[in-house]
């Protein structure tokens, strides 16, 4: 059972569509007990990191969130990818959950619109369970303005948006893909199920 | 660097897509899910369904329609036609859709714009627009399915669509529409080269060469077709295909 976490940050039903399309047994749910009784937790995201950090502060699942990530794979989707790092700084600096080292800053690339809309490419770096099978030629899509800002060994694959941009992120037990996997073909849907299999 | 997309439109009344040949003799195609299941398995970057019933119960079908569709298809959706208000927009994104298009409703109150791009973000706010040339060697913006001519200029209005903050801008030349005779390439550059924002190319597609000559010749991040496809002419893999023949980089399928 995969438990996603209901704080009230958007596109949970597109990521239950997914699972539920794959036949993967799953919850929506802010209570803490389903989040310890499940095998893997999914922390989605949609909107601004402050307001984020702040509602799933107000679910008070942030440390049976802490606690649950010791023990089970967590995977965290756009914003709920970049809320597992240290720090964001959209509209100032606010505190994330701090489960990969590094920060969240807004992206600059030159000549380019931001946010980056679209399909993008996924340049494979270090060997994850998470990308296992996808082809060199795999696209996914992207809806963001901020990136994660880390060191290479946590980066499971970037991106090129004017300059490589970090697009799937692990450490342990913890996951995040900064694109939208639910939204992502043939592709994404790949990515959810390996996830649910580890 | 972003792959061009192919978008499919596909014209929903009451339930069934329909394709109408300049507005005449509207023939049934199918059914709305089953046919965005279809495109998604052909490559689809991107799935538009335009409600054109305008009636309270049609909305109702609508929603149904992209609600089974969130259900089987992954790949984003767009969902456009009578949508007015904040709560329309709210509706139609519960529904399971990724992205709304308005149109008509923008130019009618373009506080509309900034109001759903405050909201929801600018990601899911789409443009549509109809233009024509005018015989002031610009282009006028019209609405009502093209039919109503709003003297406003082309040029002012994407600028504007822009700094309300739109995520997109959809055009679709009244020119070039239904001819068949390929993309408008000169008012797709005269909008490329006013916005940053992403523009989607819309009307006179009818062959596979006029898809790379959009890509080569303009910037437009997107071509979006509607009857080459729903009668079968070609595919989007074939699409696909061939503009990858053309170097022109476009998610595999």
């Amino acid at each position: 059972m995969i438990a996603i976490i209901d704080y009230g940050a958007g596109n949970l039903f597109s990521v239950q569509n997914a699972l539920n399309y794959l036949e993967i047994p799953n919850i929506v749910t802010k209570n803490a007990e389903d989040l310890r009784k499940a095998d893997k937790l999914i922390l989605p995201g949609v909107g601004a990191f402050p307001d984020a950090m702040r509602m799933l502060s107000e679910t008070g699942l942030i440390e049976v969130i802490k606690e649950e990530v010791q023990k089970k794979p967590l995977l965290g989707i756009c914003l709920g990818m970049q809320m597992l790092f240290e720090k964001g700084y959209e509209f100032g600096e606010t505190e994330g959950l701090g489960f990969i080292k590094g920060t969240v800053e807004l992206m600059t690339p030159p000549g380019l619109v931001i946010p980056q809309i679209g399909w993008n490419k996924l340049e494979m770096n270090e060997d994850c369970k998470i990308l296992e099978g996808l082809s060199d030629d795999s696209y996914v899509y992207f809806v963001h303005s901020y990136a994660a800002v880390c060191d290479s060994k946590n980066v499971a694959a970037y991106t090129d948006y004017g300059g490589k941009v970090p697009a799937c992120v692990f450490s342990g037990n913890v996951y995040g893909c900064q694109f939208h996997p639910e939204k992502s073909g043939e592709t994404g849907l790949r990515i959810l199920k390996n996830f649910a299999e580890m | 660097m972003l792959a061009k997309r192919i978008i499919p439109c596909l014209d929903v009344r009451n339930g069934k897509v329909v394709k109408g040949v300049n507005f005449e003799g509207v023939k049934d195609v199918g059914d709305p899910v089953e046919l965005a299941i279809q495109y998604n398995k052909q490559g689809a970057d991107e799935i538009v369904f335009y409600d054109i019933t305008a009636s309270h119960e049609g909305r109702g079908v609508m929603l149904d329609v992209v609600r089974e569709t969130a259900k089987q298809v992954f790949v984003p959706l767009c969902v456009g036609g009578g949508i007015a208000t904040i709560e329309d927009f709210r509706d139609t994104l519960r529904a399971g859709a990724d992205k709304v298009s308005i149109n008509s409703q923008a130019v009618k109150n373009p506080k509309l714009i900034s109001d759903a791009a405050e909201v929801f973000g600018s990601q899911c706010v789409v443009i549509g627009i109809d233009a024509k040339r005018n015989d002031k060697g610009g282009y006028s913006v019209f609405i009502n399915g093209g039919r109503l001519d709003m003297n406003l200029d082309l040029g002012d209005w994407v600028k504007e669509i822009e700094e309300r903050g739109a995520g997109e801008i959809c055009l679709n030349s009244i020119d070039t529409d239904g001819v068949r005779g390929g993309f408008d390439i000169e008012m797709l550059n005269f909008v490329c080269s006013r916005v940053k924002i992403p523009v989607i190319a819309s009307g006179g597609c009818g062959a596979i060469n006029h898809f790379s000559e959009v890509f080569e010749q303009t910037a437009s991040s997107a071509a979006l077709a509607a009857s080459l496809f729903h009668f079968g002419e070609l595919t989007v893999g074939e699409v696909k295909e061939y503009l990858k023949g053309k170097n022109i980089a476009v998610r595999g399928v």
